[in-house]
C-alpha cells in the first residue's frame, strides 16, 4: 500500500479559469497499491477538482490538445506522457495555449453567477 | 482515408507516436546536458541550448528580413499574452547586448484595453492594466495604454493609406547600418518614462462601444470588427507618435490558424499581408511579425523557464466553445489536427511563407482600397465571376424587394465642402445603411458589416469617410463624360 502522494499543481494561460481562478494547488492523492501515473491523475482531477466543463480540459484519456503539461519543469513528452509515474512532491504544470480559452471567463461567469476569482487558496 | 475506423486509429497510433523515450534523454545539440523539452517532433533540447536557440531565432528573423533600420522607432503591440510578452523580452534582451551585435532600434510599447468590448468590469480592467503597467515600467521603454473606446475619437485619415518612403531598399539598409556603426551612436532607451495612460475613457464612449458590439449579430463578425478597430487604433497611435514600424506578436500556431480562418472568412486575396512577415498596406507604417517562426509550445516553455511575466486577459465571450465563431472553429480544428499530425502547423507556415504581396499599384487613391481593412477591393469584378453569382442568389432569395431605400437615396446630401450633388437646398438626416457601405468594402468586410444591425453604431470616422467616398464616386459618375480617361492621357 503506497503512501499518499503530495503534489503541487499549477494552472496557467487561462486554464486556471476552470479551477476558480486559482493557479496554485497543493493536493494529496490517496495511497493505493499501484503507483499513481499521469492518466490516473487526470482522472482524479476530472473527478475532484474540475467543477464544470471537463471537456475544455480533458479529452478522452489525455489533456485537450493545446494544453501543455510540464512535470518538474520538463516537457512531459520526455517523461513518458501518460505513463509517467508520479513521485512525492512532484510539480505538475498545465498551461493552455489556446486563444479560445480566454472566452471561458464569460461562459463560466454566466454559469457560476458573476463570481470573481477567489484569491484565497482552495483546498 | 478520412474514415472513423477502429483499424485506422490503431494504425495511426503506431505510425505517429514515437516510442516512449526514457528519462535522461540527452540534448541533441550539446549532447551533454539532460533535455528538458521537445521541439518540433523529436528534437530534445536542454535548457541553455533552448535559450540560445530561442534568442537566435528572433535575431535571425529580424536579420533575414531587413526592414528595420537603425535608430528607427518601432512600436511593440503587446496584448499581455505569452507571445507578445516573449517578444517584449526578446527585444529587451537584444537591446541590452554589447554593440555591434546589439539590436538597433528605438522601441515603444502599446497596449489596447479591450475590456469595454469584452464586457469586463472596470475593476477587472484596472487590475489588468496595473499588472501590465508594472511589467512595462520594468522594461524602461515608453508605453501607451489606450482603451478601445478611443476609436470614437479617431480621425478619418486612419482609413487613408499614405505613401511610404521609397528609399528603403536592401542597399540602403547596408549603408544605414555601416553609417550607424561608424558613428557609434548609443540607443537612448528608457530615459523618458512616457507612460501615456489614457485611463480617462469617457463613459459615453464605453456606451457607444457597447452599443456597437451588441448590434453585431455573430461572434465571427464581432471578432473581426474588434481586430479591425484594434489595428486602426494601433496605426493611429504609431502615426501620431512618429513610429514607422509596429511589431505584432503573432506566433506560428496563431498564424496558421489565422491563415485558414481568413480563407474561410473570405480574405484569401489578402493572405500575404495578413500573415506575412511585413504588412505594408498602410503605407507609412509597416507591420512586422518577428514571432512568426515560434510555435506556441516554444513560447510557453520559454516564458515558463525564464520567468517572462505575462498577464492573462479574457477576450470576447462565447456560448458554445468550439462552434461559436469561425476563428474559434478553425483554431480547434488546427490544434486537434496538430496533436495527431505534428507537422500540420509547420506545413501551413511554410505554405504561407511562399505567399508574396504583389507590388503596390501606382494609383494610391483611397477609393480603390477597402474602407475597413485597406486591402484592394476584390468586388469590382465582372458578371462571369463567382462573386457575381452570390449576389444574384442573394437578390433572388430576398423575400420582398427593397424599394424604400431607393426613395430615400434621392433625398440625401453630402458633407459640407465636398460639393452638393442635388441642386438647391439639401437636408441630410438619413441614417447610413449597409447598402451604402457595400460598394466601399472588400468581400469579407462586407460580410462583417452585414452582421451589424445598426450601421450607425460604427465609429464616426468610418461613417464619415464612407459618406465622403460615396459622394465622391457619385459625383464622378455624374461628371464622368467630362472626365479625361487615363488612357486618353497617355497619347
Amino acid at each position: 500500500m503506497a503512501a499518499p502522494l503530495a503534489l503541487h499543481l499549477e494552472f496557467g494561460g487561462g486554464a486556471e479559469l476552470l479551477f476558480d481562478g486559482v493557479k496554485n494547488h497543493h493536493v494529496t492523492l490517496p495511497g493505493q497499491s499501484d503507483p499513481w501515473d499521469m492518466k490516473q491523475l487526470l482522472a482524479w482531477i476530472r473527478g475532484n477538482m474540475l467543477k464544470e466543463r471537463p471537456e475544455l480540459f480533458i479529452q478522452g484519456d489525455t489533456v485537450r490538445p493545446g494544453i501543455l503539461v510540464l512535470i518538474n519543469d520538463a516537457d512531459w513528452e520526455l517523461m513518458g506522457e501518460l505513463e509517467y509515474q508520479l513521485q512525492d512532491q512532484d510539480n505538475v504544470v498545465f498551461i493552455s495555449t489556446l486563444h479560445g480559452d480566454k472566452c471561458l471567463t464569460q461562459e463560466l461567469k454566466g454559469a457560476v453567477g458573476e463570481r470573481s476569482p477567489d484569491p484565497r487558496g482552495r483546498q | 482515408m478520412c474514415q472513423v475506423d477502429e483499424e485506422y486509429n490503431g494504425l495511426e497510433n503506431i505510425q505517429e507516436k514515437t516510442p516512449v523515450p526514457t528519462l535522461n534523454k540527452k540534448c541533441v545539440k550539446c549532447k551533454e546536458e539532460t533535455a528538458v523539452l521537445i521541439i518540433r517532433v523529436s528534437d530534445a533540447f536542454c535548457r541553455s541550448c533552448f535559450k540560445e536557440y530561442f534568442i537566435h531565432k528572433f535575431r535571425a528573423m529580424l536579420g533575414k528580413n531587413r526592414v528595420i533600420f537603425p535608430q528607427e522607432k518601432v512600436l511593440l503591440a503587446v496584448s499581455g499574452g505569452s507571445a507578445s510578452c516573449a517578444m517584449l523580452s526578446q527585444v529587451q534582451e537584444g537591446l541590452s547586448r554589447d554593440a555591434p551585435k546589439k539590436l538597433r532600434f528605438v522601441p515603444g510599447i502599446i497596449y489596447i484595453d479591450e475590456g469595454g468590448a469584452c464586457g469586463l468590469s472596470s475593476d477587472e480592467r484596472q487590475r489588468s492594466v496595473t499588472q501590465l503597467k508594472k511589467i512595462f515600467t520594468e522594461t524602461g521603454f515608453p508605453y501607451f495604454i489606450v482603451c478601445l473606446e478611443q476609436v470614437f475619437s479617431l480621425p478619418t485619415s486612419v482609413l487613408v493609406p499614405r505613401t511610404s518612403d521609397p528609399d528603403r531598399s536592401d542597399a540602403s539598409y547596408k549603408e544605414a547600418v555601416d553609417e550607424f556603426i561608424r558613428e557609434k551612436q548609443e540607443v537612448t532607451s528608457g530615459v523618458d518614462q512616457l507612460g501615456l495612460d489614457d485611463s480617462a475613457c469617457s463613459p459615453e464612449h464605453t456606451l457607444s462601444l457597447h452599443r456597437l458590439f451588441s448590434s453585431i449579430q455573430t461572434l465571427t463578425a464581432k471578432e473581426d470588427m474588434l481586430h479591425t478597430l484594434r489595428q486602426h487604433l494601433i496605426l493611429h497611435t504609431a502615426r501620431v507618435n512618429g513610429y514607422s514600424k509596429v511589431m505584432m506578436g503573432d506566433s506560428c500556431s496563431r498564424l496558421a490558424v489565422k491563415l485558414l480562418g481568413n480563407m474561410a472568412l473570405g480574405r484569401g486575396a489578402a493572405l500575404a499581408s495578413d500573415t506575412g512577415f511585413s504588412d505594408a498596406r498602410y503605407g507609412d507604417v509597416v507591420i512586422v511579425r518577428p514571432m512568426r517562426d515560434y510555435s506556441s509550445k516554444e513560447i510557453v516553455f520559454y516564458s515558463r523557464m525564464f520567468h517572462v511575466p505575462s498577464v492573462f486577459i479574457p477576450s470576447l465571450d462565447t456560448k458554445t466553445p468550439n462552434k461559436a465563431s469561425m476563428q474559434r472553429l478553425t483554431e480547434s480544428f488546427v490544434t486537434n489536427l496538430q496533436s495527431d499530425f505534428p507537422s500540420t502547423v509547420s506545413t501551413i507556415y511554410r505554405t504561407s511563407e511562399k505567399l508574396h504581396t504583389a507590388l503596390p499599384q501606382q494609383s494610391q487613391e483611397p477609393a480603390s482600397k477597402c474602407l475597413l481593412c485597406l486591402c484592394a477591393i476584390d468586388t469590382n469584378v465582372d458578371e462571369a465571376s463567382a462573386f457575381h453569382a452570390t449576389l444574384v442568389s442573394e437578390r433572388l432569395s430576398r423575400i420582398k424587394p427593397q424599394e424604400s431605400s431607393d426613395g430615400l437615396n434621392a433625398a440625401r446630401c453630402c458633407g459640407e465642402g465636398q460639393g452638393c450633388v442635388s441642386t438647391g437646398s439639401c437636408s441630410y438626416n438619413r441614417s447610413l445603411l449597409y447598402e451604402d457601405l457595400k460598394t466601399l468594402l472588400c468581400y469579407s468586410c462586407r460580410l462583417t458589416v452585414k452582421d451589424v444591425e445598426v450601421v450607425n453604431t460604427l465609429p464616426p470616422y468610418i461613417t464619415t469617410e464612407a459618406e465622403k467616398r460615396e459622394t465622391r464616386s457619385r459625383m464622378k459618375m455624374q461628371i464622368s463624360e467630362y472626365l479625361l480617361d487615363d488612357d486618353d492621357d497617355e497619347e
